[in-house]
C-alpha cells in the first residue's frame, strides 16, 4: 500500500525536471519533451487522488482529457516548430531570438 | 509489500530519465530516454489501480507522441560532425526556478494531512474488476459532452498541423 504523499512527491520530482527542461533547453523540441513530462507528471497527481476517490473516477477521467490535450499539443507545436525551421534554418531558440527574428 | 518495491522501482526509473534528459546532449537519446519515463508513468499508473489509462498512455504517448517527437527531431536538427548535439544553456536560472519551485511543492505537500478530506477513502475496498466497466459506463453518460468535445478538438488540432507542417501548393503554378 502506497502512500498519498508518495505520489504527490513523485509528481512534484518529475514537474520540477519538467521544468528545469523548459528552462534549460535551446532546441524547440527538447522544450516539447519538458512540457510532455510536466503534464505526465500532473497526471499521476489526477491519478493518485483518483485512487482514493474510487465512486467517482474523476481523477481517472480528468487525466484521460489531460493525455488528449497533449496529443493535440504536441501535433500543433511540432507542425509550428517545422514551419519555423523551414524559413529560419533553425530549432535553436537561442540563435532565433538573439538574431532578432523572432521570439 | 512487492507493491511498494515496484512503485519505488518505477519511480528512480522516471526520476534518473528526466535528469538524463536535463543533462544529456545527445538529442536522440533524449528522446528514447522519454520513452522509458513514459513506460514507467503507464506502470505506476497500473499501481494506482488505473490499467485503461496505463494502456492509454502507452498507446497514445510510446506510441504517437514519442514517434512524433523522434520524427521532429530527425527534420529539425542539423548534423554536427555526425552526432546530433543539442548545447544548453540557461543553468543557472533552470536550476534556481527548478529546485525553487520543487522545495515549494515539497513544503506544501508536507504541510497538508489528506486523511481529512471527507472524500477520501481506503482504495482496497473499491478498486476491482469492474473499474474499466465503471469508466466506460461513465464516459458515455456523464461525461459524454466532454468526450465529443475531445473528439472535436483532437481532429481540429492534427487537420491544422498537417496543414501548418505540409507544403502549399499555389494553384496555377506548378508544384
Amino acid at each position: 500500500m502506497i502512500g498519498l504523499d508518495h505520489f504527490l512527491i513523485l509528481g512534484a520530482v518529475l514537474f520540477s525536471l519538467g521544468l528545469a527542461i523548459v528552462i534549460a533547453r535551446r532546441n524547440a523540441v527538447m522544450v516539447l519533451m519538458g512540457i510532455e513530462l510536466m503534464l505526465n507528471a500532473s497526471n499521476i497527481n489526477l491519478v493518485a487522488f483518483g485512487y482514493h476517490d474510487p465512486n467517482l473516477m474523476q481523477g481517472q477521467l480528468f487525466a484521460l482529457f489531460v493525455i488528449v490535450i497533449a496529443a493535440a499539443e504536441a501535433a500543433i507545436g511540432l507542425a509550428i516548430v517545422m514551419k519555423v525551421y523551414r524559413y529560419y534554418y533553425s530549432a535553436d531558440l537561442q540563435e532565433l531570438s538573439k538574431e532578432q527574428k523572432i521570439v | 509489500m512487492i507493491v511498494s518495491i515496484l512503485f519505488y522501482l518505477f519511480a528512480a526509473l522516471a526520476i534518473i530519465g528526466s535528469l538524463f534528459i536535463l543533462l544529456t546532449e545527445k538529442i536522440v537519446y533524449a528522446a528514447f530516454s522519454l520513452l522509458l519515463i513514459l513506460l514507467s508513468i503507464a506502470a505506476i499508473f497500473v499501481l494506482a489501480g488505473s490499467e485503461f489509462l496505463a494502456v492509454t498512455q502507452i498507446m497514445v504517448y510510446a506510441g504517437g507522441i514519442l514517434i512524433l517527437l523522434i520524427f521532429g527531431v530527425l527534420m529539425t536538427t542539423k548534423l554536427q560532425d555526425g552526432e546530433v548535439l543539442v548545447p544548453k544553456s540557461n543553468k543557472f536560472w533552470s536550476l534556481l526556478l527548478g529546485g525553487g519551485f520543487f522545495i515549494l511543492l515539497f513544503f506544501m505537500i508536507s504541510q497538508v494531512n489528506f486523511a481529512l478530506l471527507s472524500w477520501m477513502q481506503s482504495p482496497e475496498k473499491a478498486v476491482g474488476e469492474g473499474m474499466i466497466n465503471k469508466l466506460g459506463t461513465l464516459l458515455m453518460s456523464d461525461y459524454v459532452l466532454v468526450f465529443e468535445l475531445a473528439g472535436i478538438i483532437l481532429l481540429v488540432a492534427l487537420v491544422a498541423a498537417a496543414l501548418l507542417a505540409g507544403e502549399r501548393i499555389k494553384e496555377g503554378t506548378k508544384a
